[in-house]
C-alpha cells in the first residue's frame, strides 16, 4: 500500500499536474478560439528551454527562474497568433488547426536549432526523496510540482469567477455572439487567453523537463494526454481540464501497478496509450466531458 | 560515371516521389474531397508497410509469419489492414467536429508506433524486418532493378490517380463535395453525411496503406524509424496544400515539386561542414513549417486549383 502511494500515486499526481497545466490552455483556446491547438506541447518545450537557458546564466533554483520561460512562451504564442493564426480567423477553423500543426514543427525545429537535439538536465546529480512520517518517500520536486499546481488552480478559479477579465473570457467561451453584442472586446480576450495558456504551458514544460530531462520532443510527446485531459474535463472548462489532467496522470501511472497478479496490470511501455483509450471512450459515450463542456 | 550516378539518384528521387504522390492522392480523398483532417498519415503508412512486409517475406522466427506470399497479395493486405484501422478511427470521430478526428488520428498513429516498437513477436521490434522482396527481383539484377521498381511505383500512381479521378467525378464524389462545402444542406437533401465520411476516410487510409507497402518493398528493410511520424505526415500535408487540395493532378504535382525541393536542399546541405549538417536538417524542417504557413495564407488554392466538373443535366 505504501509502495502504491510512493511509486504510483504521487508520480501520477506529479505528471497529472503537468497535464493539468497544459490542458487548461488547450481547453481555453478550444473554447474561445474554437480550434485544437496542436502546437501547445511544443509551446511547453519552448517555455522549458527558456528556463533552461536562464539556469545557465543565473545560479538560482529553476523554479525561481520560471518568469524567463513564461516570458518566452508568451512572446512566442502572441507572435504565432499574430502572424500565423489571426490571418486565418475568418476561414473555417480547421485551417487554423493545420496552421498550428505547422507551428508545432516550427517550434520544434527552432528548439533543435538553438538548444541541440540531445537531453539536457536542469540540475545535475541525484536528489534523495524526502521521508515523511517514516513511511512516505516523496521527491522534493514532486511536492513542489503538486503544491504549485494546486495554488495555480485556485488562483485561476478566482481569476475566472471574480475578475472582470476572467468573466469576459468565460462569456466569450460560452456564447461568442452574445459576448460580442454585449460589447466585450474579443481580441483582448483572445490575447489574454494566449497569455494565460502560454504561461501555464511554460510552467508545465519546466515541470516535465525537471522530472525527466529537457529535449525537443518533450512537449509533443505529452500532447495526446493533454488533449485527452481537456476532452475529459469538458472543452472550455479550465477547472475541468485540471481535474482531467490529474485523472489522466493518475490513470497512466496506476495501470502499471500490480493490481491482479504479480505482474504490472498494463506494461509500462503502453502507459501513453491509456490517455488515448480514455479519450476514445469519452468521444464514444460522453463527448461533452465529465463537467458538461461544450460539444463543438 | 558521374552522369550515371546522377541518373540513378534521379531515379531514386522519382521512386520516393511516386510513393509520396500516392500518399498525397490518399490525403486528397480525405481532405480535398471530404474535408477530413488526418494527422496520423504516418500511422496508416506504417500499418501498410508492416502488413505487406509480413505477408511477403520468407518465413522467419524473428517476427510474425513471413508468409512468403506474392507481392500483390501483400499490397492488398496492406490496403485492407490500413483501411480497417481507419474505419475504427472514423467510426468514433466522424460525428464530432473535425478537430476531434485530428486528435484521434494523432493518437492512433502513436499507438501504432508503440505496438510496432514493443511487440517484437509481431514486428521484431526496433531491429526491424529484413529481406522484404521486391517485385520482378529475379528478372533484373543490380542497379537497373531500380528502374523496374520505378515503373511499378508509377504504375500504382497511375491506378490510384484513375481511381481517385473516377471517384471525384462520380455522383459519390459530388455528394462528398456537397458535404464538405455545406454539411447542413447535404443532410437536408437526405444524404447520410456520417456514412459518406466514414467511406472517404477508409478509402484514403487504404491508399495510404498501399503507399506504405510500396515503400517497404522499395527499401527491402523495415524498422520503426522508417516511418518517422512527423516528417511523413507533415511533408504530405505541405505537398497537398501546395499542389492544390481537391485536384488529383495537383496532388501529384505538389508531391513531386515539394519532394524535388526537399531532395535538392539535401544535396546542397550535404556539402556543408559536418557540424552544420545536422543543424541544416532542422533548418529544412523550419522552412517546411514556414512554407506551410505561407501556402495556407497566400496560396490556398495551390498550384492547380480545384475545378469542379460541369454538372450535366440529362
Amino acid at each position: 500500500m505504501i509502495d502504491f502511494i510512493n511509486l504510483y500515486l504521487v508520480p501520477g499526481l506529479a505528471i497529472g499536474s503537468v497535464y493539468a497545466l497544459g490542458a487548461v490552455g488547450i481547453s481555453m483556446i478550444f473554447g474561445i478560439l474554437r480550434f485544437a491547438h496542436f502546437a501547445h506541447g511544443d509551446l511547453m518545450t519552448i517555455g522549458g528551454y527558456g528556463v533552461l537557458t536562464a539556469v545557465w546564466f543565473i545560479p538560482a533554483h529553476p523554479l525561481l527562474l520560471l518568469p524567463f520561460g513564461i516570458a518566452l512562451a508568451i512572446v512566442s504564442a502572441l507572435a504565432v497568433d499574430q502572424f500565423f493564426y489571426k490571418p486565418l480567423r475568418k476561414l473555417p477553423t480547421i485551417y487554423t488547426v493545420i496552421a498550428s500543426f505547422g507551428v508545432a514543427l516550427i517550434f520544434r525545429s527552432l528548439a533543435q536549432l538553438f538548444w541541440s537535439s540531445g537531453n539536457q538536465v536542469f540540475i545535475s546529480g541525484v536528489r534523495m526523496p524526502v521521508v515523511l512520517f517514516d513511511t512516505f518517500r516523496i521527491s522534493e520536486l514532486h511536492m513542489q510540482v503538486i503544491s504549485l499546481t494546486i495554488i495555480i488552480a485556485v488562483a485561476l478559479h478566482y481569476f475566472l469567477t471574480r475578475s472582470k477579465l476572467g468573466r469576459a473570457m468565460r462569456a466569450v467561451s460560452d456564447e461568442p455572439e452574445l459576448a460580442a453584442v454585449a460589447g466585450l472586446d474579443t481580441e483582448r480576450v483572445v490575447r489574454w487567453t494566449w497569455v494565460i495558456g502560454a504561461s501555464l504551458a511554460a510552467i508545465a514544460g519546466v515541470f516535465a523537463g525537471m522530472d525527466t530531462s529537457m529535449h525537443p520532443n518533450l512537449g509533443w510527446n505529452l500532447l495526446l494526454a493533454m488533449f485527452a485531459a481537456a476532452v475529459l474535463g469538458g472543452i472550455g472548462k479550465p477547472m475541468g481540464a485540471i481535474a482531467g489532467g490529474f485523472i489522466i496522470g493518475i490513470a497512466e501511472e496506476t495501470v502499471t501497478y500490480t493490481w491482479f497478479s504479480d505482474e504490472a496490470f498494463i506494461s509500462p511501455s503502453y502507459k501513453s496509450a491509456v490517455a488515448f483509450f480514455i479519450m476514445v471512450a469519452l468521444l464514444l459515450f460522453r463527448p461533452q466531458g465529465l463537467f458538461k463542456g461544450r460539444l463543438l | 560515371m558521374e552522369m550515371t550516378g546522377l541518373f540513378f539518384y534521379l531515379v531514386s528521387v522519382l521512386i520516393a516521389g511516386g510513393i509520396y504522390a500516392v500518399l498525397c492522392l490518399a490525403l486528397n480523398v480525405q481532405w480535398g474531397m471530404g474535408g477530413l483532417f488526418n494527422a496520423g498519415i504516418a500511422g496508416f503508412f506504417a500499418v501498410g508497410a508492416y502488413a505487406s512486409a509480413i505477408v511477403t517475406t520468407a518465413a522467419s522466427d524473428k517476427h510474425l509469419g513471413g508468409f512468403g506470399l506474392p507481392i500483390p497479395l501483400g499490397l492488398i493486405a496492406a490496403m485492407i489492414l490500413a483501411g480497417v484501422t481507419g474505419w475504427i478511427v472514423a467510426k468514433i470521430c466522424v460525428r464530432l467536429k473535425s478537430d476531434y478526428l485530428a486528435m484521434a488520428s494523432v493518437g492512433i498513429a502513436e499507438i501504432l508506433r508503440l505496438v510496432i516498437v514493443n511487440e517484437a513477436w509481431l514486428t521484431n521490434g526496433s531491429l526491424g524486418i529484413s529481406g522484404v522482396p521486391r517485385p520482378f527481383a529475379d528478372l533484373v539484377q543490380g542497379r537497373s532493378a531500380d528502374l523496374v521498381y520505378l515503373a511499378v511505383v508509377w504504375f500504382c500512381v497511375l491506378c490510384v490517380y484513375i481511381l481517385c479521378q473516377r471517384l471525384y467525378v462520380s455522383p459519390w464524389g459530388r455528394t462528398l463535395r456537397a458535404i464538405r462545402d455545406n454539411e447542413d444542406s447535404a443532410r437536408a437533401a437526405g444524404k447520410d453525411v456520417d456514412w459518406f465520411r466514414v467511406q472517404t476516410f477508409v478509402i484514403g487510409c487504404a491508399i495510404m496503406g498501399l503507399a506504405g507497402g510500396l515503400s517497404a518493398h522499395y527499401f527491402k528493410f523495415l524498422s520503426p524509424s522508417a516511418t518517422e511520424p512527423l516528417l511523413v505526415t507533415f511533408l504530405v500535408w505541405v505537398m497537398l496544400m501546395a499542389g492544390g487540395s481537391g485536384n488529383n493532378r495537383g496532388a501529384i504535382i505538389g508531391a513531386l515539386a515539394i519532394w524535388f525541393i526537399w531532395s535538392a536542399t539535401e544535396i546542397l546541405t550535404s556539402r556543408l561542414p559536418p557540424e552544420w549538417i545536422t543543424r541544416s536538417s532542422y533548418i529544412r524542417m523550419l522552412l517546411v513549417g514556414l512554407l506551410l504557413q505561407f501556402v495556407l495564407q497566400k496560396f490556398r488554392s495551390g498550384l492547380m486549383p480545384e475545378k469542379s466538373p460541369k454538372i450535366r443535366s440529362d
